[in-house]
């Protein structure tokens, strides 16, 4: 049995199959893809109170509940979203999908290609923030939803709410911005670049193609895992939680693991590089570093956002310096700028990026206020 | 809910459907009157995380930010109100506070409580500091800094390039018009620049 709080129970994945060929940002073409995805909660008779989660760069369709009774562990917002929590599923109808390129279970690049039957790997074509959109757009399409009560996301999954309320304003009654950015600065790329080449330079890579070699390249993906690890926390949650520890209080004057530090980053990689695809991770931070509304500064940010209509809360928090505070505020002067409805929080919390995953009274209180208004606003 | 006694003040002043934008909001009661009364679209500023949560509860548009430092992200003229409720005198920075509300808005409507109101003049002919309902802190203890009379913020207003378009004098709520400075306990102001 899982105890804490009620969860969303078991849920089922389920598979939707497109055949219509998705033409992509980069000029790629997919004949046909697939798109995992689970739903929370009931969609009411009119299809007003769909809610859309998109996941940020490792996560998955797997947002709440439990896949049996022997799952230990619950999706990865369970505690955000589930009957009674902050996005109350007994009120709203919550879809979480596996994007467009990932590995568990969407089309991507460890999937096979219908032309040749053997995974696509580097054949897989590089997807983009609006690709992803344009493909959620799509299985919203096959739901009969025609616009979501709210679409919400953390990080990269914050991306695509301000790419939706760009590309489908029409169909986003409410935006859920949370520790995002209009689009990554150049330290954070430069993150993402020595995570992709750690990933690259694995001799155990093959060009993408490591599945025809039996390979898997562990050892760039476990690298670019403890890096990203790095900068999802803050120099002080990390300094409470591992100080100067060593695991055998003496100095073994080695290179083996001696400090807590060093362990707890390796048991990170270690289970991320055992589940995880390569050429996924590398898609990802690629979308990541493509994001950016104002194509090059070609208009302002403001611009970019002229044509979303949708009502927004924009969350960050004061400890996370990959996607930090003043890059959520450049998201609400463009809203404001654009008189749309907001509001921002920034949320005092040690937590650093992963904060937006973990259950803070304050957090959780802003956005169950929020939904809560949700309900009200559009009668639900 | 009882309103503050300024709201209706304040709310006379700001026009159907105006932009406005209310520093230091709380927990955004004035902005839901104002919405309700003249159908403003509005914004708070907040710094407070429980007055964020309420203003998000009553669906009162709030950005929390520190009102210190600047309007920083809000272009100019952009408002057609900035106001400024009983928050003045709580600030470190009355100069750049005043400067960003006419550069943010195209008017300022501010309240401030009247220092020279005569149960504060006697209080202090008393020997002691004044302590009353409007303004229940002890001086160790009070986040009230920049506490003015009319005459002194008038002065200012002379002093920095402000013109003062309405002054509307409240006593515990009641209308005042004679001697303002001393039988005054509150007064709303509505202003723009020279």
């Amino acid at each position: 049995m899982h105890s804490q709080s009620p969860s969303a129970g078991i849920v089922t994945p389920q598979i939707a199959h497109f055949e219509a060929p998705l033409t992509l940002k980069s000029g790629a073409v997919l004949d046909t893809y697939e798109l995992v995805y689970e739903t929370y909660g009931t969609l009411n008779a009119d299809k007003t109170n769909a809610i859309l989660v998109c996941h940020a760069l490792s996560g998955n369709h797997h947002v709440a509940g439990f896949h049996s009774e022997q799952d230990k562990r619950p999706g990865w917002w369970d505690n955000m979203i589930g009957p009674g929590k902050p996005v109350d599923t007994d009120r709203f109808f919550v879809i979480g999908l596996n994007n467009l390129g990932g590995c568990h279970g969407s089309t991507g690049p460890s999937s096979p290609d219908p032309k040749t039957g053997k995974p696509y790997g580097k054949a897989f074509p590089i997807v983009t923030v609006e690709d992803w959109v344009e493909t959620q757009a799509r299985l919203a399409d096959r739901l009969g939803i025609e616009s979501f009560a709210a679409i919400m996301g953390g990080s990269l999954g914050g991306m695509q709410v301000l790419s939706w309320t760009i590309l489908h304003p029409q169909r986003v009654k409410h935006g859920l911005v949370i520790a995002s950015a209009p689009k990554l600065t150049a330290q954070n790329i430069a993150f993402n670049d020595v995570a992709r080449q750690a990933i690259l330079t694995d001799p155990d890579f093959h060009a993408g193609d490591f599945y025809a070699h039996d390979a898997v390249p562990k050892r760039g993906l476990r690298l670019a895992r403890m890096l990203g690890h790095i900068t999802y926390l803050s120099d002080d949650v990390m300094g409470e939680k591992f100080g100067r520890i060593l695991k055998n209080d003496v100095f073994q004057f080695g290179y083996g693991v001696e400090f807590e530090v060093e362990s707890y980053l390796r048991y990170q990689g270690d289970k991320f590089a055992a589940s995880f695809d390569a050429n996924t991770y590398l898609l990802m931070t690629k979308a990541l570093d493509y994001f950016d509304p104002t194509h090059h500064h070609r208009v302002s940010l403001s611009e970019a956002m002229k044509p979303a209509q949708a009502d927004f809360l924009v969350l960050s928090f004061t400890s996370d310096w990959r996607f930090a505070p003043g890059r959520s505020r450049e998201i609400v002067k463009a809203l404001l700028d654009n008189n749309l409805n907001v509001s921002y929080a920034e949320i005092t919390a040690a937590h650093g990026h992963d904060a937006f995953l973990m259950p803070d009274p304050h957090y959780h209180s802003l956005v169950r206020a929020y939904m809560c208004n949700v309900v009200r606003s559009l009668g639900l | 809910m009882i309103a503050r006694p300024d709201f209706a003040a304040i709310a006379q002043w700001v026009t159907p459907n105006a932009k406005v934008l209310d520093l230091g909001c709380g927990d955004g009661s004035l902005l839901k009157y104002l919405k309700e009364a003249r159908g403003t679209h509005g914004y708070g500023i907040e710094i407070d995380d429980a007055n964020i949560l309420a203003c998000v509860e009553k669906g009162v548009n709030v950005i929390q930010m520190d009102l210190e430092t600047g309007l920083s992200g809000f272009e100019p003229q952009s408002f057609d109100f900035v106001i400024l409720s009983q928050t003045l005198q709580a600030m470190r920075n009355i100069e750049l506070v005043v400067k960003e509300i006419l550069r943010v808005g195209r008017q300022g409507i501010l309240t401030i409580p009247n220092f020279g109101y005569w149960r504060r003049r006697i209080q202090i002919i008393g020997g002691r500091m004044p302590v009353s309902e409007d303004l229940p802190y002890q001086w160790y203890d009070t986040p009230n800094i920049h506490l003015c009379t009319l005459g002194d913020f008038e002065a200012f207003c002379r002093s920095h390039g402000v013109r003062i378009l309405d002054r509307h004098v409240m006593c515990d709520g009641s209308d005042v018009s004679l001697l303002p400075n001393l039988l005054g306990n509150l007064a709303v102001y509505r202003f723009e620049n020279m």
